[in-house]
């Protein structure tokens, strides 16, 4: 099957800040497909290079190498402004819900915006059926963002996202500022939206355990690089690389006893690792 | 595993998100019209505007007409409203003449103003590049330029035409406008909804005249009633100079005339100037209204009366629907040695009279050496409970009944003990580490300080003990780490370091409230690691504030669920994720996500 995004080699680099400071590379070739109808979790931690993957493939970063495609095209140089036909088929949810929703205009402005201006049809009747479909109540489009809660936010953000059927979603975070049973609700009406309407995401999280519940397959980044990338059984079961071991090891679960086996476990891993890092060191230095 | 049976997975027990979670906005119009300054301000302005557009069409005198016999003639007299000025012509006709040409000047001042400065300011603010260099460049310049001097060195040029000198002046005062316009922008411009807007495939243009100019509406509204009053006040300048054109009458003109024959009679002075600063008072004063409509958290400061607090005090004990039905599980026994807390509740005002209790009637009790977790969603008050036990509630924030005991003795009512003890027998791990460090002072300055305070020991011994615990901490250069700036430092590292202070005064008690949040989670599990270790080693009591139950689960003996200000669940922690009896409790146990089912690749789900 065709991907419907593949970024192959995709390097992105922001200019250094002052003069003579040599630029900083963020992204040093990632290679990732999302097929149609797919969740691609993204995982990794702050600094990672995660976001900054979604925000290049959005438009948002400075590519410096490497090829975005996107059904087939090469969107990698081509600033934003020049990508209308891709609006309606690429949208985003960001993390924080209470500045990515203008507090100076309605529900009902923000849900319709995208709307008029890509002239889809009776945009008042869209905007509530928009609402209804991320289960808020279909007149709540005179109301403004911070009337709601963070998870109603959070659905609105969603519903904008779906305004023009798009068929990919980059999801930044999408859950993470969220209450523990809020963006259990809010995972549960993004899978529920791609069963219904087949879109894929690609969905960015520092969260494990948000990302096995979402995603088929997984990539794991580290150091503006994918260090490891697989079925989400198979990275979360058997990780290959030392910091996916570490990753997974390292967030807590919620049950004492199984807690305090993992913390041992954990405990075992690091040392393991430690020792085979002093060992490889050991090794550079006879050879050298 | 089909996404069917994950979704049908989900649980039915989770109650829906309220749906009036928070109260409807109040429009800024409304919130202006419920301030009596600034309607008597409105008025006052809508009068004067009035006054000076329909006020010459009405006039039975024309202002030209000199009548010899009403020279300085007083109020009243000869159909003279208010009197004869020096030529014997109505002073009222004239003003209103004069009030007219004012209002159009100052509308003229603020349309070039605002018409240069806002457009430059959007395009320099959200595009930014040589655009924004140039006018700049130029604001600054302008701004340089000393505004009355520079219009009377052009007054050769232009002639007696204080129109256009006032247009001159607009362009003078328009970088004020400028740097206000460009500094929003600047910040307006990187707000996520801006993204959004572009990826569903706005212009610019829509984007900058919608999203942009929405946001920066309220500041420039605001500005622009100084704008006028400023306009109005040059433009008397100007004309009381006799920069103007002196046969027509105007506010400056007539401030003039006035001026000169101030020997034979005040009043005539008087009317033009009383009329001026009331104009300039009222734009200022609505201008003040405005900001305070714009900002709605500006008036939530709310104070209550002592008299109210003990009423509302007396109206608690008396209630018995306000004493919360035991926590289910087994509760703590609040005969525990280190700290009690005993029907603690805590309030912040809704009005001068009428309070929202934000912890209800909450009893608690830590051991030594025992790590007592408080568990619940935002909103739950568990915080709330930890800066009572700390003494750093809000300011407005007050405690309608109950008690802190640390040792046996009442924190709350007792200011010196609990100066005694806090920073020293009871630490502090906050959420967010950076904000807790002053980006001013290096992070051994800031630490020595402390410890200084609370131990009364020499700089050099609270250096040695400091770095002997940064090092104990995890961190590999105590030394370069002390001499460091906090932005030199990572998060986890900031997080160690002030884990660092809290233990330094060597406190039998810790109070963290979600100590690792904000970290990435391989750091989280280190800090947690080094809590434990810590906790061990030194045989501290905890109370560790957290929504994650992976962190309860890892460090807690015990454990507290607080749902809306009340505990509804209490018992040690084996016990709680083994069994747990509230409902609520359950539901937010099903809501993690460590047994949700795995998702196979895509082509092989239910299979």
């Amino acid at each position: 099957m065709e991907p419907l995004l593949s970024c192959r080699d995709v390097h992105v680099a922001f200019p250094g800040r002052g003069w003579g400071k040599p630029p900083v590379h963020v992204l040093k070739g990632v290679s990732v497909d999302v097929h149609p109808g797919e969740t691609v979790g993204l995982v990794g931690e702050s600094g990672s290079g995660k976001t900054t993957l979604g925000r290049a493939v959005l438009g948002f970063a400075p590519v410096t190498g490497g090829q975005i495609l996107f059904e087939g095209k090469d969107y990698a140089k081509l600033p934003l402004a020049k990508r209308s036909g891709m609006a309606r088929d690429m949208q985003v949810i960001f993390q924080d819900p209470y500045t990515s929703l203008n507090p100076a205009m309605t529900i009902e402005d923000i849900l319709s915006e995208p709307l008029v201006v890509n002239r889809v049809p009776h945009p008042k009747r869209v905007v509530a059926d928009l609402l209804e479909r991320v289960g808020l109540p279909r007149n709540s489009g005179g109301r403004y963002a911070r009337e709601f809660s963070g998870g109603q936010r959070q659905r609105i953000a969603i519903a904008r996202a779906l305004a023009l059927k798009p068929k990919l979603i980059i999801c930044d975070e999408p859950t993470s500022a969220l209450d523990l049973s809020t963006q259990r609700r809010v995972l549960d009406l993004l899978l529920e939206i791609q069963r219904d309407t087949g879109v894929a995401y690609l969905f960015i999280t520092h969260d494990l355990a948000v990302v096995r519940t979402m995603s088929h397959r997984i990539a794991v980044m580290f150091g503006g690089e994918i260090v490891e990338t697989g079925p989400a059984d198979t990275i979360t079961r058997d990780p290959d690389h030392p910091y996916t071991q570490r990753l997974l090891m390292a967030s807590p679960v919620a049950e004492p006893k199984e807690q305090r086996r993992r913390r041992e476990e954990r405990r075992r891993l690091l040392a393991r690792q430690e020792r085979e890092l002093a060992d490889a060191h050991a090794w550079d230095l006879e050879s050298a | 595993m089909s996404v069917e049976s994950i979704v049908a997975a989900s649980f039915p027990g989770v109650p829906a998100e309220p749906d009036d979670a928070y109260p409807k906005q109040v429009p800024v119009l409304r919130r202006l019209l419920a301030n009596p300054i600034a309607v008597a301000c409105l008025v006052f302005l809508l009068g004067v505007v009035l006054f000076g557009i329909v006020g010459p069409f009405v006039l039975t005198n024309d202002p030209a007409d000199a009548r010899l016999e009403l020279t300085n003639a007083p109020p009243g007299t000869g159909g003279y409203l208010l009197g004869g000025d020096h030529a014997g012509r109505d002073i009222f006709s004239r003003l209103a003449v004069g009030t007219g040409e004012s209002v159009i000047c100052a509308l003229i001042v603020l349309a070039v103003a605002a018409g240069i400065g806002i457009t430059a300011g959007l395009i320099g603010g959200y595009y930014g590049g040589k655009f924004e260099a140039v006018a700049s460049w130029l604001a600054d310049a302008l701004m340089a330029m000393p505004g009355i001097i520079l219009l009377m060195a052009i007054f050769p040029l232009i002639g007696p035409n204080i129109r256009l000198a006032m247009a001159v002046f607009g362009v003078i005062i328009s970088p004020a406008f400028y740097r206000l316009t460009r500094a929003m922008t600047l910040t307006v411009r990187n707000e996520l909804y801006v993204d959004a807007a572009k990826i569903a495939g706005l212009s610019d243009a829509r984007i900058i005249g919608k999203h942009v100019l929405n946001a920066v509406r309220g500041p420039l509204l605001i500005m622009s009633g100084g704008i006028l009053g400023a306009g109005i006040g040059i433009q008397a300048a100007l004309e009381y100079l006799g920069l103007g054109d002196p046969s027509r009458p105007s506010w400056g003109v007539m401030m003039q005339d006035g001026f000169n024959n101030m020997y034979a009679t005040l009043l005539p002075i008087v009317w033009p100037a009383l009329l001026m600063a009331l104009t300039i008072v009222s734009l200022v004063l609505l201008g003040n209204a405005l900001r305070d409509a714009f900002e709605t958290s500006a008036s939530q400061s709310l104070q209550l009366t002592p008299a109210t607090v003990a009423r509302l005090r007396a109206e608690r004990a008396a209630d018995p629907a306000a004493v919360s039905a035991p926590p289910k599980g087994a509760p703590a026994e609040t005969a525990a040695d280190l700290l009690q807390v005993h029907h603690l509740t805590i309030a912040y005002p809704t009005s001068g009279d009428t309070v929202r209790a934000v912890v209800s009637d909450v009893s608690l009790g830590v051991h030594k050496g025992e790590v007592h977790g408080i568990v619940g969603e935002s909103g739950s008050g568990k915080s709330q409970t930890s800066f009572a036990i700390l003494g750093i509630l809000a300011p407005t924030a007050r405690i309608l009944s109950g008690e802190v005991l640390f040792d046996g003795r009442d924190l709350l009512t007792d200011p010196t003990w609990q100066r005694q003890v806090r920073g020293r027998r009871i630490g502090y791990i906050p959420q967010e580490p950076m904000a807790n460090l002053d980006p001013s002072f290096t992070v051994g300055a800031q630490l020595n300080e402390g410890l200084r305070e609370a131990t009364g020991v020499s700089k050099a011994e609270a250096k040695a003990t400091l770095l002997a615990l940064l090092a104990r901490v995890g961190i590999k250069d105590p030394q370069r780490t002390y001499d460091s700036y906090p932005h030199q430092i990572s998060g986890g590292m900031a997080q160690r370091v002030l884990i660092a202070g809290a233990i330094a005064p060597d406190p039998d008690f810790l109070v963290a409230d979600e100590p690792t949040t904000a970290l990435d989670v391989t750091v989280q599990a280190e800090v947690l690691e080094l809590l434990r270790e810590l906790q061990a080693e030194r045989g501290l009591g905890m109370i560790l504030v957290t929504h994650n139950f992976g962190v309860v689960a890892d460090l807690c003996d015990r454990v507290s669920v607080m749902k809306d200000g009340r505990i509804v669940e209490s018992n040690t922690t084996e016990e709680l994720f083994a069994n747990p009896q509230d409902d609520y409790t359950r539901m937010l146990l099903s809501a993690t996500l460590d047994a949700a089912p795995l998702r196979r690749p895509l082509g092989q789900e239910g299979v």
